[in-house]
């Protein structure tokens, strides 16, 4: 087992400043504060702010960036698992036929 | 070392009063307290399968009224299948054989260990609360709407209940993971391990990866509940349908959760009283990890007729059927193993041919449910009902049986009533069979399952089900006998007294505290017999 693996407190100090800011974007594009509207990509838009957040922590405040690589095979494979149950439910709606009654 | 002295210490008497058991960190100690917390949940459950089959005796209500009959049901599915069924084999004898299997002197993490079983047990208290006091009536799945509707009470914490025992589920599957990979015995690699431990480990791997989507269930059921956020109910925008791939998405890898370690025990049986190498050691370990992968990509199976899409109908009933290639691997096999063995009839080797045989018929019906035009038909008959006792008492139960027989000298130390057990066997197998074959019928006439009554022409068959769970009770108190009258006055049993080959029949019945009084070294495979 090798030792810790020590990260500059510069590192933590930029994360920390990225993930204010996009907490600050969160805000921003959110319609009831700014008036900001993109539509059906409102949506992804504060997902992808949030993915990016999540990501930044993993890889730096859970240094997943630095360990072994066995532990960010198990996140992502989670992560992929997640995706198939709604990949496959997305598919299941994007393929239903509504039943019109004949009678 | 291995003086006289040294050997009538052993796991049992080492430390006394009931203190040094509930907070013990020995594995084997924890697994005895599951045996005995299962063998209460079985009780509790079966008494409510006997009422079930009792109220069924004839048409019209027998001893309950429709709602009373719906909560029985209820009861008996939850029960079973998160307090009996799932830690059954993993956290009972898979705790205490794992080590032994491995050559290790206890699992990697003896206090998660042994905080998995409070987790049960806390886990079991809120689901008994759910079921006695808010009277939960939904039937173990607990479908939306009826789930949370406002009629329906309690639903939540069962669930709550559900994951707070999968947490135990989740705790032992991360101890397995780490135990296999890190305490294997010197000279033992990944192909020597003993098949039970293949099955343990592609438990484990399930056990982690689809535990957590019930917390996700939870949490959409309680935000939609308590806040009235549509996620399934369509009145708020929401999708019945989307709550079944929740639940399925857990629910059907717990079935394999369910039946792979009994796989891995029945592939020690049957080599073990052959007194042959098992055949296809390769093909069997690599088909666990196999249907634990393909389990999967398969839950859709449940919904054929619930509103999902036909497209997404078809990918799952393709898929379902692939799970029927390493499952027939394995029990070809099997069956190729016992080709001239040795075979001797004792009772565990009963329960590994019972399991052959019942878990066959409930593997190849699972194949016709998995036809969607056949099940158009059958869904929500009894015939389902018949199918999934055919794997889950066919197969699960059976594999305990047979692994506590096998595994009783060792456990405890001593031998039990070889006729009595065989005689337990026999009513379980036979009662099983009159019980459930019938059911097969009675679906495919098209009986629904569920329901409290039925028409007057299902009513010979239904007779002759109920007597049937009738022989299975006289079967299991012969069983709880057998145990009983072993551990009271059985003989002294030897070390090894099936001549198997694994690593655990080489230290002392029981077995001592740090499980081997010198360190076990592998030199070869697992069960080399001839
Ligand atoms: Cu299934």
């Amino acid at each position: 087992m090798s030792g810790h693996h020590i990260i500059p407190f510069s590192v933590y100090r930029n994360v920390l400043i990225a993930l204010l800011i996009l907490t600050v974007l969160t805000v921003a594009v959110a319609k009831p504060v700014s008036g900001f509207d993109a539509g059906v990509f409102n949506f992804l838009i504060a997902m992808g702010i949030a993915s990016v957040k999540a990501g930044l922590v993993l890889a730096y405040f859970m240094q997943l960036k630095y360990d072994n690589k066995l532990y960010l095979a198990v996140i992502v494979s989670t992560v992929l698992f997640l995706g198939l149950l709604f990949s496959v439910a997305m598919i299941d709606w994007a393929t239903r036929v509504p039943e019109i009654s004949t009678l | 070392m291995s003086s006289a002295a040294d050997k009538s210490k052993n796991y049992l008497n080492h430390e006394k009063g009931l203190w040094s058991w509930l907070t013990t960190l020995d594995h084997k100690r924890i697994g005895i307290m599951y045996m005995i917390t299962v063998m209460l949940f079985f009780l509790i459950g079966g008494i409510f399968a006997l009422l079930i089959r009792f109220e069924l005796f004839s048409t019209g209500g027998q001893i309950v009224d429709a709602d009373g009959y719906n909560r029985m049901m209820t009861f008996h599915g939850a029960i079973m299948v998160f307090m009996v069924i799932i830690p059954g084999i993993p956290a009972f004898l898979g705790n205490f054989f794992l080590p032994l299997h491995l050559g290790a002197k206890d699992v990697a993490f003896p206090k998660v260990n042994l905080m998995s079983w409070y987790c049960l047990i806390i886990g079991a208290a809120i689901s008994f609360f759910s079921l006695f006091a808010e009277k939960v009536a939904t039937g173990w799945t607990f479908y939306t709407p009826y789930s949370i509707s406002e009629t329906s009470n309690g639903a939540i914490l069962l669930v709550l209940g559900a994951f707070v025992m999968g947490f135990s589920s989740i705790l032992t599957g991360l101890n397995f993971v780490a135990t296999t990979h890190r305490l294997r015995a010197p000279g033992m690699g990944f192909f020597q391990m003993p098949l039970f431990v293949w099955g343990l480990y592609s438990t484990a791997i399930l056990q982690i990866i689809a535990t957590p989507v019930l917390a996700i269930t939870l949490l959409l059921l309680a935000a939609e509940k308590t806040m009235g956020i549509g996620f399934f109910d369509p009145k708020l925008g929401g999708d019945p349908v989307l709550f079944q791939h929740f639940f399925w998405f857990y629910s059907h890898p717990a079935v394999y959760i369910m039946i792979l370690p009994a796989m891995g025990i029945i592939s020690e049986l049957i080599t073990a009283f052959s007194r042959k190498v098992i055949f296809g050691y390769k093909a069997i370990a690599f088909s666990s990890v196999g249907i634990a992968a393909v389990s999967f990509f398969v839950w859709g199976h449940h919904m054929f007729v619930s509103g999902q899409s036909q497209v997404a109908g078809v990918i799952f009933s393709f898929l379902t059927m692939l799970v029927g290639v390493p499952t027939a691997i394995k029990t070809f096999n099997w069956v190729a193993t016992m080709y001239k063995g040795s075979i001797q009839f004792q009772s565990p080797m009963l329960y590994a041919m019972g399991f052959l045989f019942l878990f066959t018929i409930g593997g190849v019906t699972g194949v016709m449910l998995a036809v969607m035009a056949v099940d158009v038909h059958f869904h929500d008959t009894y015939f389902v009902v018949a199918h999934f006792h055919y794997v889950m008492v066919g197969g699960t139960l059976m594999a305990i049986m047979g692994g506590i027989y096998y595994w009783f000298p060792k456990m405890f130390g001593k031998m039990y009533n070889e006729f009595m057990a065989q005689l337990s066997f026999l009513f379980i197998f036979v009662g099983f069979n009159v019980t459930f074959f019938p059911q097969f019928i009675l679906g495919a006439q098209g009986m629904p399952r569920r329901y409290f009554d039925y028409l007057p022409a299902f009513e010979p068959l239904n007779r002759v089900s109920t007597v049937g769970s009738w022989l299975i009770a006289i079967g299991f108190l012969i069983g709880l006998y057998v145990i009983i009258n072993g551990l009271l006055k059985g003989k002294k049993a030897p070390d090894n007294p099936w001549g198997a080959k694994t690593l655990e029949w080489q230290t002392s019945s029981p077995p001592p505290h740090t499980n081997f009084h010198e360190q076990p070294v592998v030199t070869g495979g697992p069960y080399e017999f001839r």
